[in-house]
């Protein structure tokens, strides 16, 4: 493992476990409040953790107790290298001298320095932008200077921080790619709240939710098959969780959600029902003699998805054409029933 | 500054003078009088006496004082400041009041102050005599020349021979005592009255030569006054003996 | 290094938003009441005399004693006030607020009480005066001592406006900074620095324009002689004793000399 790290911060409610393996890419995902950034800042060593122990490579970064006295490794001198949302370049420095901050920092000589800021430039296609001052870039190419520079510190550990938040959406597949060929076979932390970052980036995923890790796992697997309702919304699908009993989920409302059990799962075992949005069928009065799921709930949310419309009761969204939504005279308020196939719903455990 | 403000941006009649303000009238019965007096910083203790025997002796009137230094005065009056005695530590002040055109008739000397060295209690350099203050190493403050106690103090320098290198050269007799008092310098060169009001917390060195640098001071009917009758009165009990007896108390000398 | 005219961009002057127009009234109040008094000084100024009253040999000395330890005291003020405003706004520990409240004192201090309270530290029976002493330093009645004043009055300038200027700009770039390996020193000297200048140079002009115009506490604890202590303020104040009309001269010389300093320093930094 390139890192291993473990540790609480008692103010933020953050307790969480995290392990990069060489060359791999971790994405943290989870929504606002989650603890991602507190998470960023403990390995960063922007933030102390109150109990807990990290190590790179083999090297302790922090250490709260196991040994004869406390270790806290000061951010600089971690090769832990931040790259934030907004850019953050040095605003009274040229791109170049941006770049070459890393190396200066760590000892080089001014020309030293400036070559390799000029190969890091080159690496991002910003090779012209060099003499520029940050206040002269557009956000994707300071984006692009901020990339460079981080990558130029030659950090052990890279972490980024919504680094596609703030650009346009115009601009943000290009640095996406970018990011996709500098982080190959590099060791780095990515939080996002965007499936698409997690998914073309990360090698395994991080669900955080509430300050507490709730699903680790492949990128593929988490997004597949999501066990949380955070990860499921994200992956775009619709999670119901319970008990299981033969072959339903059962929730703590009551309903009974029959679907493919996974093999291995017994009654009573905490369980998951997921299935697609574009599974369920939507009708204003329920369907008589139907093997289907039912729910009946209010709309609560009608609004454009691709050429599609997704219509959302609470804690459960179809996808219909338009053609549907005008046919049923769909609006928020209107009171509908869902159904969908027990052959379309997996089954698996929590 | 305060004076050249004002004057600049209202006239003559918006200048106040800091302290006396308004004559106010019509106490019980409309016999009540005020009676506005201008006097040096120095005759703060000795004029407020008076101004209560005064005070006792014409009852009805009520003596309002502005002290300060003797050419802020001066000037307040130039520019129209109300008020019906003015009595000045040193006659060019009162000089440049007659050029002025603001008061009545010749000025009546009514008490001279001469100088005398001021030294920390105990005196601890052990200055005895006016040459002593030549002495090298020994700090000397003493007033700035454009300060009447400043000019004394050249005088007595001329008359005597003795050339000072003060460490110091104040704006006020407050400043040098200030520096004495707090034992900053060796020896300061103030007014004997000065010395007295000090009480203990300065010791007075007398000497000879001061004789030749004797500060008058001398005292006017203002000639706006809108009480003449009264403020000849008031200069009268300055220049008379209850009032000669305070001023002597406080250690001036006669006229 | 080119210059970089996006790095300040010129504030659009277009659109009235935020500014009603009746703010412009009590505006135009505001400013002839500072420019109405200036003025009327100017007015009374016998202009012929002029030259004669400013180059008087009092005069030049008291001017380049004022230069000379207004130059000192910001410094003076730089150097310790700089670590100052960055310990103050880059920690945190208990009795900070009331440690800031402290250093702002000078503010709200009377000058010739600060003169005293020199006087009390610093004098020959102050509180470290027979330190001093025994060290062959005797401060009073020096030019030292004129600087000690200013620079006293003069720091809670700089603190307060360096440390408005470090709160305003955040750590977000020291953070970077040091995650790309760099020092705690090296992110101050490459960085905070840099940052702040303007807000650095804005309080230095203040400090120095402080320095400037010190009267109470230089007379107190400093004495007056010219050439050693007798700054500007102090000669002004003497020659009114005698010739107001040379003071109001030497006040157009320090309003002169003041607007010189702060107007080109402000205006380019585009700070104040």
């Amino acid at each position: 493992m390139t890192l291993q790290a473990s540790f609480s911060v008692g103010a933020r409610g953050v307790e969480a476990t995290l392990e990069v393996a060489a060359g791999e890419t971790l994405a943290v995902l989870g929504p606002n409040g989650a603890g991602k950034s507190t998470v960023l800042g403990v390995l960063a060593g922007l933030v102390r953790p109150d109990r807990g122990r990290g190590t790179l490579r083999g090297r302790a970064l922090f250490d709260t107790g196991s040994g004869d006295r406390e270790v806290w490794v000061p951010a600089h001198a971690r090769r832990v290298a931040l790259m934030a949302q907004e850019p953050r370049l040095f605003p009274h420095l040229s791109a170049l001298d941006n770049v070459a901050f890393g190396p200066r920092s760590q000892g080089a000589r001014r020309s030293r320095a400036r070559r390799l800021a000029r190969g890091w430039l080159e690496s991002v296609d910003a090779a012209d932008l060099a003499a520029r001052r940050p206040a002269q870039l557009s956000g994707g190419q300071a984006q692009r200077v901020a990339l460079a520079r981080a990558l130029a510190a030659d950090p052990e550990l890279l972490l980024l921080d919504e680094p596609m938040a703030a650009l346009d959406v115009a601009v943000a597949p290009a640095m996406r790619q970018l990011l996709r060929e500098a982080l190959r076979d590099r060791a780095a932390v990515v939080v996002t709240h965007d499936v698409l970052d997690a998914a073309l980036l990360a090698d395994r995923v991080v669900v955080l939710d509430g300050g507490r890790v709730v699903e680790d796992g492949r990128t593929e697997t988490v997004l597949s098959r999501p066990r949380s309702p955070f990860s499921a919304r994200i992956a775009g699908l619709n999670l119901l969780r319970g008990r299981s009993r033969g072959t339903a989920v059962v929730t703590d409302a009551g309903l009974h959600v029959e679907g493919m059990p996974e093999d291995g799962l017994r009654d009573g075992d905490a369980a998951v029902a997921v299935f697609s949005p574009n599974a369920v069928a939507v009708y204003r009065t329920a369907p008589t003699g139907s093997p289907r799921n039912v729910m009946t709930g209010v709309v609560t949310e009608v609004e454009p998805h691709g050429h599609q419309v997704r219509i959302r009761i609470p804690g459960v969204t179809a996808d219909v054409t338009p053609a549907a939504v005008a046919e049923l005279d769909l609006a928020p308020g209107v009171e509908v029933v869902f159904t969908v196939k027990a052959s379309e719903v997996a089954v698996y455990p929590a | 500054m305060v004076v050249l403000a004002t004057a600049a941006c209202g006239g003559p009649s918006s200048s106040a003078p800091p302290r006396g303000q308004e004559p106010v009238s019509a106490a019980a019965g409309g016999t009540g009088r005020a009676l506005t007096v201008f006097a040096a910083a120095s005759l703060q203790q000795t004029f407020t006496r008076i101004g209560t025997q005064f005070e006792h002796a014409h009852p009805g009137v009520r003596v309002v004082f502005s002290f300060a230094g003797s050419s802020d005065l001066a000037a307040q009056l130039v520019q129209g400041a109300p008020a019906d005695v003015y009595a000045s530590a040193d006659t060019r002040t009162m000089g440049e009041a007659v050029s002025g055109g603001v008061v009545e008739g010749a000025p009546v000397v009514f008490a001279t102050n001469t100088l005398e060295i001021a030294v920390p209690p105990g005196n601890p350099a052990r200055v005895r005599s006016f040459a002593d203050l030549a002495r090298p190493g020994l700090k000397v403050v003493v007033c700035a020349p454009q300060v009447p106690c400043g000019s004394a103090t050249d005088r007595v320098e001329g008359a005597s021979g003795v050339a000072l290198r003060p460490v110091s050269e104040e704006q006020s007799v407050t400043d040098v005592l200030g520096k004495v008092m707090t034992g900053e310098a060796d020896a300061g060169l103030v007014y004997v009255t000065d010395v007295r009001r000090a009480g203990s917390r300065v010791d007075g060195v007398p000497f000879a030569q001061s004789r030749v640098a004797v500060n008058t001071y001398p005292v006017a009917v203002v000639k706006r006054s809108r009480n003449p009758a009264l403020a000849r009165q008031f200069v009268t009990a300055v220049t008379g003996a209850s009032g000669q007896d305070v001023l002597r108390a406080a250690g001036f000398g006669a006229p | 290094m080119r210059p970089s005219p996006a790095v300040r961009r010129p504030t659009p002057a277009v659109s009235g938003l935020g500014r009603p127009s009746w703010l412009l009234v009590p505006a135009a109040l505001g400013m002839l009441f500072i420019l109405l008094p200036v003025c009327a000084m100017l007015t009374r100024i016998s202009w012929p005399d002029l030259p004669a009253l400013v180059g008087s040999p009092s005069s030049v000395a008291a001017l380049l004693l004022s230069l000379r330890t207004s130059l000192a005291s910001t410094a003076l003020c730089v150097l310790l006030g700089t670590p100052m405003a960055v310990v103050l706004a880059r920690t945190s520990f208990r009795g900070q607020g009331v440690l800031r409240s402290l250093v702002l004192l000078p503010l709200v201090l009377p000058p010739v009480v600060s003169g005293i309270a020199l006087l009390y530290t610093f004098g020959r029976r102050g509180l470290l005066g027979h330190t001093l002493d025994v060290l062959g330093m005797q401060v009073a009645f020096t030019t030292t001592a004129v600087v000690m004043a200013q620079t006293f009055v003069a720091l809670p300038f700089l603190v307060v406006s360096l440390e408005g200027a470090l709160r305003t700009g955040g750590q977000r770039y020291e953070e970077v900074a040091a995650s790309l390996g760099a020092r705690p020193s090296t992110v101050f000297r490459r960085v905070t620095l840099p940052l702040v200048l303007p807000g650095l140079v804005s309080g230095a002009v203040l400090s120095f324009a402080r320095s400037l115009g010190e009267f109470g506490a230089t007379i107190t604890f400093a004495g007056s002689l010219q050439g050693v202590t007798r700054t500007l303020p102090l000669e002004i104040y003497l020659q009114r004793e005698t010739d107001p009309q040379a003071a109001v001269a030497l006040s157009i010389l320090l309003v002169a000399v003041a607007t010189l300093v702060i107007g080109t320093t402000g205006r380019r930094r585009g700070l104040l």
